[in-house]
């Protein structure tokens, strides 16, 4: 019977972690991740050729290598660089990086999709390429991109629990430090998964709600 | 002098030349109409007064603005010839997040760098001129096909452009709908706008046009009034055209 004591007394602590690490660190990974993914897309997108190589070689590291490691190498480089930067700076800048190369793809993606139509109707009524891009052709690859990003953005929840390895205090991190004394790994894994979980199914409801909302309009 | 000059435009696609070699100069005030078998370059031609295509040849002037396609123009360059224009999109490239008002006044705001105020108060007489001063808070996708198209034109007008171009501003349209927008389009020729349009409305070109161009296969094969071209046409391949869109059936009936 005190394995659901346990359960029940960390339920807090994790529930706290969870609001504190977690949804916070996949909250601000994913805002700088989508600026790095918009800038990555447009530079694959350029008609400069060492501009599109760059981006072409970002999205290619980042999806050719584990994000793990990338935790790892993005942790011990500012170090060896003489930066110091404590592990949830690490852990928001990997998370940023990684994200930015994966959802660079769908954003791409999504640009091309808006027809070409909008950026020739754009042109004639004198609109500058990044005024277009602002104004006309990013709202549309948004709308596009919508669902895919949703996955992405569900992922990253997830995805984060690994900066745990740099001792960042997110939620596996607490539920890691909380089982150690009782030696229950098992429940507390589980009622980590669990919040995990509804997390998703929470974020998963938000996800339909902004596709209704989008379709309601911008549509032609 | 001529509003639009145009000379030795050349535009190849890949092996094809559709373009090989057109002069055109148009007068302020009159309204051009392109009229042309399809795939005989007249969209082409139209694109390249304002830069949506790049001719590899040729230089097109308007007002005081000269670009020469031979010697690699700027992104610059294009577009202050652009920006004397407005285009009228066979698809009305309407943009479908933006209310009707908004695609009215994105280009004065963000183009032109008008007061957002006075760019508005612009969009609403102009809508109330196409009729639709009702649809401000529309948006495209909740208008028809006609009304797209009008709102198409007023965005265009919105920039006070020196030359209104129509690419087919009809073609894409149900037949009893076509009527507003050349309506409005004759409202228009007759406020004095300068106007080039690629349509096959031989009625619109008969009653609207000062001056009718047919091209085929590239190059102009005759141009006048339309009394010339489109009642007296001198050349057997504007024969041709005008008899078979006039009456499409009838090469079956001669061969039966």
């Amino acid at each position: 019977m005190h394995r659901w004591q346990l359960a029940l007394d960390s339920l807090w602590p994790l529930a706290r972690a969870a609001l504190t690490g977690t949804i916070p660190l996949t909250l601000i990974s994913f805002a700088i991740g989508l600026v790095i993914a918009v800038l990555i897309a447009l530079a694959k997108l350029s008609s400069i050729k060492p501009v599109s190589l760059f981006g072409a070689f970002y999205v290619s590291l980042i999806r050719g290598t584990p994000l793990l490691v990338q935790i790892f190498i993005i942790f011990y480089v500012f170090p060896f660089i003489g930066i110091t930067m404590d592990a949830w700076t690490c852990g928001i800048i990997a998370l940023s990086v990684n994200v930015g190369g994966y959802a660079a793809e769908t954003i791409r993606g999504a640009i091309l999709a808006v027809p070409k139509g909008q950026w020739e109707a754009s042109a004639t009524i004198n609109l500058s390429y990044w005024t277009t891009l602002r104004r006309i052709i990013l709202p549309q690859a948004f709308k596009i991109a919508i669902p895919p990003l949703s996955n992405t953005f569900i992922s990253l929840v997830k995805d984060s629990s690994l900066v745990s390895t740099i001792g960042v205090l997110e939620l596996l991190r607490k539920a890691q430090i909380i089982a150690t004394p009782t030696y229950d790994f098992l429940t507390l894994y589980i009622e980590a998964a669990l919040i995990y979980w509804a997390i998703c199914i929470v974020l998963s409801f938000g996800q339909r709600r902004l596709e209704n909302y989008f379709d309601g309009h911008a549509t032609v | 002098m001529s509003l639009l000059s145009v000379r030795g435009i050349h535009k190849t696609f890949g092996d094809n030349q559709v373009i090989q070699g057109i002069d055109l100069d148009i007068e302020p005030g009159t309204v051009t109409v392109i009229i042309g078998p399809s795939g005989c370059g007249k969209t082409t031609l139209l694109r390249s007064l304002n830069g949506l295509e790049t001719p590899e040849q040729g230089v097109v002037s308007i007002d005081d603005i000269e670009v020469d396609y031979a010697s690699k123009p700027t992104p610059a360059q294009i577009r202050k010839l652009r920006s004397k224009t407005g285009f009228v999109f066979q698809a009305h490239n309407l943009f479908p997040h933006l209310s009707v008002l908004q695609n009215i006044t994105e280009g004065p705001i963000y183009g032109n760098k008008q007061p957002p105020e006075e760019a508005r108060a612009l969009g609403r007489t102009l809508l109330e001129q196409v009729g639709l001063a009702d649809k401000a808070d529309a948006y495209p996708g909740d208008l028809s096909g006609g009304q797209q198209q009008r709102v198409g034109i007023a965005r265009a007008l919105a920039l006070q452009p020196k030359l209104l171009l129509f690419d087919e501003p009809t073609s894409a349209l149900d037949p009893e709908i076509v009527g507003d927008v050349l309506q409005l389009m004759r409202k228009l020729a007759r406020e004095g706008w300068t106007m080039a349009v690629v349509t096959h409305e031989i009625q619109f070109a008969k009653q609207v046009a000062t001056n009718v161009v047919f091209i085929d296969q590239g190059v102009i094969v005759e141009q006048g009034s339309p009394q010339q071209v489109l009642t007296n046409p001198s050349h057997p391949r504007t024969r041709e055209f005008l008899r078979r869109i006039l009456d499409p059936l009838a090469d079956e009936e001669s061969a039966s």
